[in-house]
């Protein structure tokens, strides 16, 4: 069988003897009392003084942020490892550890960080806590009224002037006192620390770096958006170099847990199930916070007809595309093979060099580059057969554009392996079959196809698996479109997980939660389409003995 | 085998069979190949004709350069643009993640394969499962999460390196692991046991008898793997936006995502650019590659 040709047959020529020169022969004991090599020793010793030094350094900023869950977390792990590599006791831990540790924080971590959200309404205007939902509300309601406090402003930054935080610098008018403020709030500066210029205008600051009026220009956007919130209301600026203290206009009553708008006093009650403020009109505040929705986004997904019509129907193609992709790329790679396998043909050595080369292209560029392609105008496809065919435009023609695109990407891997298992198969078998009258082709059903499915379909399952989520052929492709003009947000040739994408990043808002739960759906379709798949395999049986 | 009923002749007619059996049974063969020769490299001489074509655009482009040849792309794109740092990003980020990835998961299989401890079957199917989980679909954890790491240590925060490094070891255990514990169990655990009975210890076990006898096949699978990670966009362009932290994917996407006419000549040329590594790896493993591949690795 060809999946046993792997390390063996190569490897023979590197065999070297049991046991290397420089072990210790003398003590014949157990595996648990091996000898300690002085070698081992040293290792030992530099890898776990390495640890340590990497848990300090994480040490101090967590303590200077005083995140003590977070460094006491830091401190079991480096105790235990530390305690694992000391002790003679818990050998396969020492080797499972080091991948385990990685393979928890960033992936099973954020996987079941992701499954949390799917029970909750998670996005755009449901981002924080109730309580930063108000103050959300509160500060972007500021208005200047007459008798607001005027005051001198210099915009700073923490760090880069393009790029770092914006700190509004400003002078009190009546004490001539320099704050610091950002959206965190207002506090006080030394005068030691500070420059004051003419006119109040803070020229420099210890730690701060005062922006000139070209680079506050630049960021003129994020400089209007920015609200500090103050004790009375809120600063906001106006202009580059003034800044005024508003008030709220919309202020939160706890009493009756609601926003009421002082000028057109209308009121907006919270709404625990939904996680946001509700006019009796209905009307909704933009801003919100993040509540827990139960099922809400699994149902919603399978019984909205606006979310589950699409939803199937993305299914449906997504099952198309991987069975597609993986269907045709082996059957060309395989019919490519079966023609270069024959012991009387030459050149075969300077045929596959040649054929494989789009494997090793690198992939994400050749997308681009098919994509081009496929371009109405200027694309190549169009001008070598004189058609003016807009590929991506059409729903099935997309759709031919991307399999085909895959079919180009794939077939040499699919070639190579199908070589590889041809020439596994004894040439007995099909001497055999001619001998006892078989055509070719008879042959070719009954002995070479069954043998090469078997030796194959692990691969054909992994390959199915693989491109149920290739993202990057269709991202880099079509996007995903195009789309019907009454649903911007599901392609006729998007996948679930480029459906998802756009869900959570998508330009109709972040729906993370929803995300989450069609997240979800698709490692469940996944894994049970694999299982059924792995289970017909006997790939099962040799993984576990 | 076909045969013939009437022997030939006169000469004449028997080199016109023998011709036609020769069409019969090798020519066609060779028809074949050359089809699928021309069916994969015309988007290669596609990309080549496009990094030649002085003009540089996409609707200039055809499939042979024949508006001349010029080298000028390839100084725009090292001049116009920071694709020297994509380079180096992109080599050290993959080499380095293949590298790591598969020294822990060949720790992790040895274990799975030479030991026997309470969960091991249960660990083996948690690895397959939690696989099945596209890390990509936990984007929006993982930002979140590297925005508090961004904060405490922006060494290892976005737009680094390392930061996108740690986050492809997430994946690192999982296939991998599968794949070698299979290469493994195909070795004679005679071998380890006699080395054992000599007195060597389970770390001299691994480093000594069972690392070497894999090499070649680990060397496979490190090259899939750093096809892959160099491949690898979509976790990347959210990871990196500083345009000199970028990778060669994420930063020649956006070489053609705004402009995608007029920028195409540079962006073929750095395509040619990021092929010649792999191109030339491939070809020397190229005896290996066969044999990995049938052993079950997909290429990412």
């Amino acid at each position: 069988m060809s999946t046993k040709l792997s390390g063996p047959g190569s490897t023979r020529t590197s065999g070297r003897g049991p046991v290397g020169p420089g072990l210790p022969r003398t003590a014949r004991t157990a595996r648990h009392h091996a000898p300690v090599t002085a070698t081992g020793l040293v290792v030992k010793v530099i890898l776990l003084g390495l640890v340590a030094g990497i848990a300090l350094w994480a040490a101090f900023p967590l303590v200077e942020a005083e995140k003590w869950v977070g460094l006491a977390l830091l401190a079991a792990t480096t105790a235990g490892l530390f305690y694992l590599y000391l002790t003679p006791r818990h050998i396969p831990a020492k080797y499972l550890v080091p991948g385990t540790l990685f393979l928890i924080a960033f992936q099973v971590f954020p996987v079941l960080y992701t499954a949390s959200t799917a029970f909750t309404n998670f996005g755009d205007g449901h981002r924080g806590s109730k309580d930063d939902a108000i103050v959300a509300i509160q500060s972007s309601s500021v208005k200047q009224v007459p008798g607001s406090t005027e005051y001198a402003l210099s915009v700073a930054t923490a760090g880069d002037p393009a790029t770092g935080a914006l700190v509004f610098l400003v002078t009190d008018p009546a004490t001539g006192a320099v704050s610091a403020g950002d959206a965190d709030g207002l506090r006080r500066l030394d005068a030691a620390d500070v420059t004051v210029g003419s006119g109040g205008k803070v020229t420099a600051a210890d730690g701060y770096t005062v922006l000139n009026f070209g680079q506050a220009s630049a960021r003129s956007q994020e400089i209007t958006d920015l609200v500090v919130p103050t004790a009375g209301g809120a600063l906001r600026s106006s202009g580059l170099s003034r800044a005024y203290e508003g008030r709220a206009i919309r202020a939160y009553d706890a009493g009756c847990d609601c926003v009421t708008d002082s000028e057109s006093s209308k009121r907006w009650t919270a709404d625990a199930a939904t996680g946001s403020f509700v006019a009796a009109d209905g009307e909704r505040l933009a801003q919100g916070w993040q509540v827990n929705v139960g099922l809400e986004n699994f149902s919603r997904v399978l019984t909205d007809p606006n979310i589950s019509g699409p939803f199937f129907g993305t299914l449906l193609w997504n099952f198309a595309f991987a069975i597609g992709s993986t269907g045709f790329t082996f059957g060309l790679g395989m019919a490519i093979a079966l023609a270069l396998h024959s012991p009387r043909m030459r050149g075969t050595n300077l045929y596959r060099v040649l054929l494989i080369l789009p494997y090793a292209m690198p992939s994400f560029a050749m997308l681009l580059v098919w994509r081009d392609m496929f371009n109405t105008d200027f694309g190549l496809i169009n001008n070598l057969f004189g058609l003016g065919v807009d590929w991506f435009g059409e729903a099935w023609s997309a759709r031919v554009a991307v399999l085909l695109v895959q079919l180009w990407l794939g077939y040499p891997y699919m070639f190579l392996v199908a070589t590889g298992a041809l020439q596994a198969i004894p040439k007995e078998l099909t001497e055999a079959t001619s001998v006892d009258g078989a055509s070719p082709w008879q042959s070719f059903r009954a002995v070479t196809l069954p043998l090469l499915l078997v030796a194959l379909s692990p691969l054909l399952i992994a390959s199915f698996a693989y491109n149920f989520n290739n993202i990057n052929a269709i991202w880099l492709t079509t996007e995903g479109g195009p789309f019907p003009a009454d649903n911007p947000r599901n392609g006729a040739t998007d996948l679930l997980i480029t459906y998802t994408y756009r869900l959570a990043f998508g330009a109709q808002g972040a729906e993370f939660g929803m995300a989450a739960a069609v997240s979800i759906f698709i490692f469940a379709i996944v894994a049970t389409v694999s299982a059924i798949s792995f289970r017909n395999t006997r790939k099962q049986e040799e993984v576990y003995s | 085998m076909t045969t013939y009923a009437h022997p030939p002749a006169v000469d004449r007619t028997a080199a016109g069979r023998r011709r036609n059996r020769w069409l019969a049974q090798v020519g066609w063969r060779h028809v074949v190949g050359v089809l699928a020769v021309a069916f994969s490299l015309f988007p290669i001489l596609f990309v080549l004709s496009a990094a030649l074509n002085p003009l540089g655009t996409l609707s200039s482009t055809s499939l042979v350069p024949t508006g001349g040849v010029s080298g000028e792309n390839f100084a725009n794109l090292f001049a116009d643009t920071a694709f020297g740092h994509w380079f180096v990003n992109s080599l050290l980020i993959a080499g380095l993640a293949s590298f790591v990835s598969i020294f822990l998961s060949s720790l992790a299989a040895y274990a799975f394969s030479r030991m026997r401890f309470a969960g091991r079957r249960v660990g083996l199917l948690t690895l397959l499962l939690i696989q099945m989980f596209p890390q990509f679909l936990a984007i929006v954890a993982i930002f979140l999460i590297f925005t508090t790491v961004t904060d405490l240590w922006p060494a290892i925060g976005f737009n680094t390196p390392w930061g996108l490094f740690l986050l492809y070891m997430g994946g690192a255990l999982g296939v991998n692991t599968w794949l070698m514990k299979g290469f493994f169990d195909t070795l004679p655990r005679e071998l380890d046991e006699s080395a054992t009975m000599d007195g060597a210890s389970h770390a001299q076990v691994f480093f000594r008898i069972m690392l070497p006898l894999v090499a070649p096949i680990l060397a496979v699978t490190a090259l899939l793997s750093f096809i892959g990670t160099i491949n690898e966009f979509m976790i990347a362009n959210v990871f990196l936006t500083d345009t000199e932290s970028k990778t060669l994917a994420v930063g020649m996407f956006g070489l053609v995502a705004g402009e995608r006419n007029n920028n195409f000549g540079m962006f073929a040329a750095g395509t040619l650019l990021t092929a010649v590594p792999t191109v030339l790896v491939f070809q020397l493993l190229q005896r290996y590659i066969v044999s990995g591949l049938t052993a079950g690795a997909v290429k990412g």
